[in-house]
């Protein structure tokens, strides 16, 4: 199929705008989301096309626009909540965690809320501990949420579009350093469903899980290893919640072998999550122990070197690549 | 602690409020056929409490059951002034709003026993009783959640062009949290249809509301963000209706949202194991000499001129209407740990 290089963020605007031309139901609110265009321009030019009924600015009140959204939400509409960052999100948890990932439950299966909260996480440029969380652990852990990460302009595109037909709860994470990236995405209608994983790049030697902004880095840290002879898989599960368990076991039981990046600090990570569904369903495949590589357990400061020291980068994922092949213990040895 | 605000607490109401409550006292202003309607949903309401009640002692009923007693007026009155096709989103204290809004007394009760023939197969209870195939967003075992939810129904409505009122029912409790203020702030932005209803018992939990607040009228709350807003007996549910069809006319015209506060009292605790021994004597005898379920009565006997062997029939339909229920919830079964276990598969 014929297909287009663009940038995430236009990725991210198709998808709106695909959807929001072909469901009536589906509107946008967020903090400057429509004349402005968003922060990161994702919804530029989506007002003077579906009017200010279906795109519409809201007051700083996370807590209240969130609530707004799961509302709307259950009374069977499709709205698209935009936050500035996730780390915004925390003032409208009681809605997402009691009120939107319970619903469907405490109604016995029947209520549903198609609810999409867009927003961005990660570190990039300086803009300190209260803009630069990856806080997907925090909705990972709350059973009824589905948990969206994309890395490419096509993933963006094809998860955002099937978000906005699906019925449960998303937290649909986007990264700042990604909005200008730039990647191939198909012509026509792309939809990618959730729990669905996609190899990055394929290899035998060992498996490395990445998601968001740590998928770059990793295909990077891949390349830099097949200059030495080292032949690396990196799986972007893309979806947290549902996780194609699937696709990583399949991977691990070629490679047995694996290395998990994450940008959120270590503690209570997914990675750790992730790591345990390994060695309970491949102890006895894997040659050597899971591997995590992971932001330090620490708020990110503003200082640009040490906001680098404090999330993964590529010497961290090739230098845990080579522990999982015994490789640096080797070296160290023949030293 | 003396409670000394009590004369006269119904009365001295807004300016509308007290206009809604002269209304409400003209004879020939009902038709007969309304006035029972307004009773039999009052009175369903008090027998669903007092009997659900019996039934929690019984040990039939377990985890928390909020009791509606004394505050029937509101949910009738409110919700004989909607339409279908509205929304209703509702408190923890919501079976009274659920009845009022027509629920099937078997699913309700089927619930409280925790039974697959429950409105929430038993998932729920009675915090969480829901059917939004009829509008109703649910009850919320979230104090204040269920504000910013019907905001979102009301937005929903504006977006498809639909003149549906979305009316929440909240509480004073609730009036001191955070998305009191950011949801009916965008109700009011947006000209929303939605019906902010404030049912003021003046407890939170225990706390009284001179604690709470310096100002007990809480209805000026949304007159400072530029909502229409007003007070109503809440002990009168004819003066509520009226109010609440005022305030749905508002709303359907583009004029909307409307806030209104609806003075009541509990007749007991805050919820079934509470004595509410910290609620004044005096307070409650005020407020039990205007109880909404006798006014409800008095209006269909004396407006309607109804007699009391027609009166004592529909409360004896009521009262088997419940036992009937109970039955039917007593037979019916639970969902299985296989069945929920096959549920939790699709999280």
């Amino acid at each position: 199929m014929a297909e287009r290089e663009i940038m995430y963020r236009d990725a991210l605007r198709e998808a709106l705008d695909e959807e929001m031309a072909a469901n009536q139901e589906v509107f946008i609110i967020g903090e400057g989301i429509a004349e402005r265009g968003g922060s990161y321009k994702v919804t530029e030019g989506l007002l003077a096309k579906y009017g200010p009924g279906r795109v519409r600015d809201t007051p700083i009140a996370e807590a209240g626009m969130i609530g707004v959204g799961v509302g709307a939400a259950i009374a069977g509409a499709r709205p698209v909540v935009e936050i500035l960052y996730v780390d915004f999100a925390m003032l409208g948890m009681d809605m997402i965690v009691n009120q939107a990932a319970k619903f469907r439950l405490m109604t016995g299966g029947d209520g549903r809320v198609p609810f999409v909260m867009r927003t961005q996480g990660g570190t990039g440029g300086g803009v300190a501990a209260q803009h630069s969380q990856s806080l997907e652990a925090l909705f990972y852990h709350i059973p009824g949420l589905r948990v969206v990460m994309p890395s490419t302009p096509a993933d963006a595109k094809g998860l955002l579009k099937y978000a906005l037909r699906q019925q449960d709860p998303v937290m649909f994470l986007e990264h700042k350093h990604l909005y200008m990236t730039k990647g191939p995405v198909p012509d026509g209608e792309h939809v990618i469903e959730f729990g669905v994983g996609d190899i990055k790049r394929a290899g035998t030697d060992v498996t490395v899980i990445a998601w968001s902004n740590m998928l770059p880095r990793t295909l990077k840290a891949a390349e830099e290893l097949e200059a030495q002879g080292i032949s690396v898989e990196v799986i972007d599960p893309r979806t947290l919640v549902p996780l194609d368990r699937e696709m990583i076991l399949k991977s691990v039981l070629k490679t047995r072998r694996v290395v998990i990046v994450q940008e959120a600090n270590r503690r209570g990570g997914v990675a750790s999550d992730i790591a345990s569904i390994i060695q309970e369903e491949a102890f006895y495949d894997l040659d050597a122990p899971v591997e995590i590589v992971a932001g330090l357990d620490i708020p990110v400061p503003f200082n640009l070197a040490l906001e680098a020291a404090s999330v993964p980068q590529q010497e961290d994922v090739v230098a845990a690549v080579r522990r999982s092949l015994h490789l640096n213990a080797i070296s160290k040895a023949a030293e | 602690m003396t409670f000394s605000r009590n004369e006269g607490e119904t009365e001295n109401l807004s300016v509308l409020g007290r206009e809604m409550s002269a209304r409400a006292s003209k004879k020939n202003a009902y038709s007969q056929e309304f006035l029972e309607k307004i009773f039999r949903t009052a009175f369903k309401i008090r027998t669903f409490e007092t009997e659900g009640i019996k039934l929690y002692r019984q040990g039939l009923i377990r985890g928390y059951f909020h009791p509606y007693l004394g505050q029937e007026g509101i949910a009738t009155g409110v919700c004989a002034a909607l339409k279908e096709g509205d929304y209703i989103a509702s408190t923890h204290r919501g079976h009274g709003h659920c009845i009022a809004w027509g629920a099937d007394v078997n699913k309700m009760v089927a619930e409280l026993l925790q039974k697959d023939t429950g409105y929430c197969r038993g998932y729920g209870g009675s915090m969480h009783i829901a059917d939004i195939s009829v509008g109703n967003l649910g009850a919320n075992g979230i104090v204040g959640a269920g504000t910013p939810l019907g905001v979102g129904a009301a937005l929903a409505a504006q977006v498809r062009g639909s003149d549906a009122v979305t009316v929440t029912f909240t509480t004073d409790g609730a009036s001191n949290n955070g998305t009191f203020l950011e949801s009916l702030n965008l109700a009011a932005i947006w000209n929303l249809n939605f019906i902010l209803v404030i049912e003021n018992n003046q407890y939170a939990v225990s706390t009284r509301i001179e604690e709470s607040t310096r100002e007990t009228d809480l209805y000026k709350r949304g007159t400072a963000i530029g909502v229409e807003s007003h007070q109503v007996d809440g002990n009168d549910p004819l003066a509520v209706y009226e109010m609440t069809l005022k305030a749905a006319e508002t709303c359907r015209a583009g004029k909307g949202p409307v806030l209104i506060e609806a003075k009541t009292f509990r007749h007991m605790g805050h919820h079934v194991n509470d004595p509410g021994k910290y609620m004044p004597e005096d307070k409650l005898a005020y407020y039990m000499a205007r109880d909404p379920v006798d006014r409800a009565r008095a209006s269909l006997r004396e407006m309607a001129d109804v007699d009391d062997a027609t009166i004592a029939a529909i409360e004896a339909e009521i009262a088997e209407e419940f036992e009937k229920a109970v039955e039917f919830s007593k037979q019916s079964g639970e969902v299985t740990a296989e069945e929920f276990r096959a549920f939790a598969a699709t999280y």
